[in-house]
């Protein structure tokens, strides 16, 4: 029996037809927004959703897709990634995220994402519509380089697309800061550590400042005023169009970072926190969302309870936090949603965890009119699940995104089926 | 601290007191012969009964998994958690006079998180930087306990080999270090053949002095050489070797040597492409203990599939699922339930993936890896069905002695944070 369930996933990656516009019926209907409708259809016009109801009559040959047993939720994303940037992590040749230099506000991730990495098709055959794509979302420095503190711009990408302009949602999703860190041992001593932590917290502040002054030279026509890229790619931040995405693990980290973005009053996401010590409270108050990432990792450290990385999702939720998850490994990011359950066994409101993997994420990103939830006039970036996608057992059906139906076989697919056909 | 006290003082007594255990009120997943909603008797560290009524004998301690689940602990064939210091003895291409039993850390806190995780059993391997590395040594992880009570008595010891990119690295050297043979694929044949003739000189020098010394006639012994001993252990079936592999050619490679010179390979370690040459790993007997999802972290990682372990159990290959990881080692239950999505096996299949089936691979299938009545009583008690993303553990036992409590260790947790916050600003007082 089971084969035929195998065979049924592969024919059903088969091209539908290129149309974006169709007539999606008899699926139940989970829009993470709203109710769910048991039964329900959705219409999707030039990949756009145009109406969701319990009953829709399609028009004259309308194309109609059934989704008889299935699910339909919004495809989900992945808020921390360096997805099209590097292909194969230990072949330095294959990757592209972390540049040299400590300020680089103007490089953009976006320009090096590789449209046919191996990586799309394999992520979104498990439901992954859209990713963050970081430049060095780990705040890993190349090899020989310097650590870096502004490591570029993120680009919030679709998972299919022919160049990575067709991939593009927001070209632009926020600016990366790799907050520097106070390591809980310092071999170097703590006097020495806090000497390099506290140089490197000022010279943030020089570099806005620095760029507040070229704002002002540029907006009031300076003489010899010349431009300078980097200041250039700092004014979407100044003027609080572009928010900033900082990593930070540590409370103390994260408590300075908070300070920061006030003192710079610039818009702040906090991005891969580890621990919240006493900063959570501050967080909420300052409205400041928050990039969880992996649920499933070790304590920060060793006296930490055992289960400090599983319940951290729901202490945030408990104080009133908007989160949404990333995987910040290209390797797992098919195992995004496994992330969220486990928060929801350790506390966090199931509703909650699907929305970190949807909705909130659009939100955060500054796309929530596009993306995130089945609602009237947003993307049709569906995904059909036999189940509860937060289940390793649930299987993704069909997918489609911008209303075109995404092929699901990947390098795994086509590679399994060669050798299971070997004689 | 009168507390703490109070709760170290309960812990121990879970330890030294009940020789009889009740474990009612469960489906009973016992792996080996289907499941059951009923309960399991546990007497002096044993599984005495499994069924649908037991009734407890008096002075029995009852434990009521509350409609959960009991599975057989897990086992991980592949780990280096617990273990003194560096992994590798990367000095030498054969490092098969150095053993992991000797560096076994019992205070590892990764130790208290695997059986957090349901992990009873495991095998602590050195790590793959030669193509002939160190002897491993299969633990129980009795937290707590020391170095030589973790130790798994009875179980068969083995040697850990390497093939590919990381004992090839050691001959591409960074920095200072000096240049060491092998840095290709071919060397690596070439060191592990090498071995395997002295191996056997060496062994022919034994067995001609022990035929002799039978005889009656009295003799010299040859020089004991401890390289030569292990390897000569494997070549007697006394030790079992288990080779860190990734593709398709160095598993047929090594399949082939071992074929030559007359050993087997008990199990290809992550054989991330073990599914290309799943025909000649089943017909040389060798078990796979693999990733269930692993890849792209390196370029003989690049063709690793998800598929790779039900690809290998359809063609008859024995199949674990392993961690070699810290965190990934605290979730194998959940690891197993991707083979279930990836290739369709059965819920029994991805069970003895992380119980059963090390436990043969490991050769201590008659001690663990189900629940039946004589096997020792390592068991897991999780709230939910174990291949579901919401179970967590709730109690772990080992030989009958409860290692993990979750309600006990949540209790302890503020009284862990506030005594540690005692302490921080004790530190923080000016002297």
């Amino acid at each position: 029996m089971r084969p035929l369930t195998v065979f049924a996933i592969f024919s059903a990656a088969v091209w539908a037809g290129d149309t974006d516009t169709f007539l999606l019926r008899n699926v139940d209907v989970y829009a993470v927004v709203n109710a769910s409708i048991k039964d329900g259809a959705i219409l999707v016009v030039d990949g756009k959703i145009a109406e969701i109801g319990s009953k829709i009559v399609p028009s004259k040959g309308l194309r109609i897709i059934d989704g008889k047993g299935l699910r339909a939720y919004p495809g989900m994303i992945d808020s921390g990634t360096e997805l099209g940037l590097a292909e194969v992590s230990d072949v330095r040749a294959t990757v592209d995220t972390a540049e040299l230099g400590v300020f680089m506000p103007q490089l953009r991730a976006l320009v090096a994402v590789n449209a046919e990495s191996e990586h799309f098709p394999v992520a979104r055959a498990n439901g992954i519509t859209s990713v963050l794509t970081f430049p060095s979302s780990n705040g890993n420095a190349r090899p020989g380089g310097e650590r870096q503190i502004i490591s570029g711009q993120a680009a919030l990408i679709h998972m299919d697309g022919w160049t990575w302009e067709e991939l593009a949602v927001n070209r632009s999703a926020a600016l990366h800061l790799i907050f520097p860190s106070l390591p809980a041992n310092q071999a170097s001593g703590y006097a020495e550590a806090k000497r390099v932590y506290d140089r490197e917290l000022q010279q943030i502040d020089d570099f806005f400042d620095q760029a507040r002054r070229y704002r002002i030279a540029k907006v009031g026509g300076a003489p010899g005023f010349k431009t300078d890229l980097k200041m250039e790619a700092m004014l979407p931040v100044l003027e609080g169009k572009l928010p900033v995405a900082i990593s930070a693990a540590r409370e103390q980290a994260i408590r300075d970072a908070i300070q920061f973005a006030g003192r710079q009053q610039v818009r702040m996401v906090l991005l891969h926190p580890r621990e919240w010590g006493k900063t959570a409270p501050e967080l909420k108050a300052r409205n400041i969302p928050v990039i969880l990432g992996p649920t499933l990792d070790l304590p920060l450290n060793e006296d930490d309870a055992y289960d400090s990385s599983f319940t951290l999702p729901a202490e945030a939720f408990r104080a009133g936090l908007k989160i949404a998850f990333g995987t910040f490994d290209n390797e797992f990011v098919r195992n995004l949603p496994y992330n969220a359950a486990t928060a929801v066994a350790y506390g966090l409101p199931y509703e909650e965890a699907l929305k970190a993997v949807t909705i909130n994420a659009a939100e955060i990103w500054g796309v929530r009119d596009q993306i995130g939830s089945i609602e009237k006039g947003k993307l049709a970036d569906l995904m059909l699940t036999t189940g509860d996608p937060l289940e390793t057992q649930t299987e993704v059906r069909m997918l489609f995104i911008k209303g075109k139906q995404v092929d699901l076989t990947n390098r795994h697919t086509r590679l399994y089926q060669k050798y299971l056909n070997r004689p | 601290m009168k507390r703490l006290l109070s709760i170290a003082a309960l812990c121990l007594a879970a330890r030294l007191g009940a020789q009889t255990i009740l474990i009612r009120n469960a489906t009973v997943l016992t792996v080996s012969k289907g499941s059951l909603k009923g309960s399991v008797l546990v007497r002096d560290g044993k599984i005495a009964e499994v069924g649908e009524q037991i009734q407890a004998p008096a002075g029995t301690d009852v434990i009521d998994a509350r409609g959960g689940f009991v599975m057989p602990g897990i086992i991980d064939c592949h780990t280096h958690i617990a273990v003194d210091g560096n992994v590798n003895e990367s000095s030498v291409s054969v490092s098969s006079m150095v053993n992991i039993k000797d560096v076994i850390d019992p205070e590892d806190i990764n130790i208290y998180r695997a059986v957090a995780g349901g992990v009873t059993t495991a095998n602590v391997l050195h790590g793959s930087s030669n193509a002939v590395g160190g002897q491993t040594v299969v633990v129980k992880l009795r937290w707590g306990r020391s170095a030589g009570e973790m130790i798994f008595a009875g179980a068969t010891p083995g040697l850990k080999f390497a093939l590919g990119e990381n004992p090839k690295r050691s001959g591409s050297p960074v920095g200072n270090a000096a240049a060491r043979y092998p840095a290709t694929r071919m060397g690596i044949e070439d060191t592990i053949r090498d071995a395997f003739i002295e191996a056997k000189a060496y062994k022919a020098e034994w067995d001609a002095y022990n035929a002799a010394v039978s005889n009656g006639e009295h003799r010299m012994p040859p020089r004991k050489d401890l390289k030569l001993e292990s390897l000569k252990e494997v070549l007697e079936g006394k030790r079992y070797v288990h080779a860190h592999s990734y593709r398709a050619d160095e598993i047929l490679m090594l399949l082939r040597v071992a074929d030559e010179y007359g050993f087997k390979i008990r199990t290809l370690q992550h054989a991330l492409e073990g599914y290309k040459v799943a025909k000649e790993i089943a017909a040389h007997g060798a078990g796979v203990s693999t990733f269930s999802d692993w890849w792209s972290y390196k370029v003989e990682a690049f063709d690793a599939i998800p598929f790779n372990a039900a690809i290998l159990q359809n063609k008859g290959v024995l199949v674990s699922l392993h961690s070699d990881d810290a965190e990934l080692m605290r979730h194998l239950n959940t690891e197993a339930a991707k083979v279930m999505k990836y290739g369709g096996l059965s819920e029994t299949d991805a069970l003895a993936m992380i119980t059963l089936n090390p436990a043969k691979q490991l050769g201590i299938d008659n001690r663990v890896g189900s629940i039946e009545p004589g096997k020792d009583a390592d068991l897991v008690i999780y709230d939910k069905h174990p291949l579901s993303n919401y179970a967590k553990v709730q109690k772990v036992l080992i030989d009958g002695t409860i290692y993990f409590d979750r309600d006990t260790e949540v209790n302890a947790q503020p009284l862990r944070a506030a005594e540690k916050q005692k302490l921080l600003d004790k530190e923080k007082t000016p002297k």
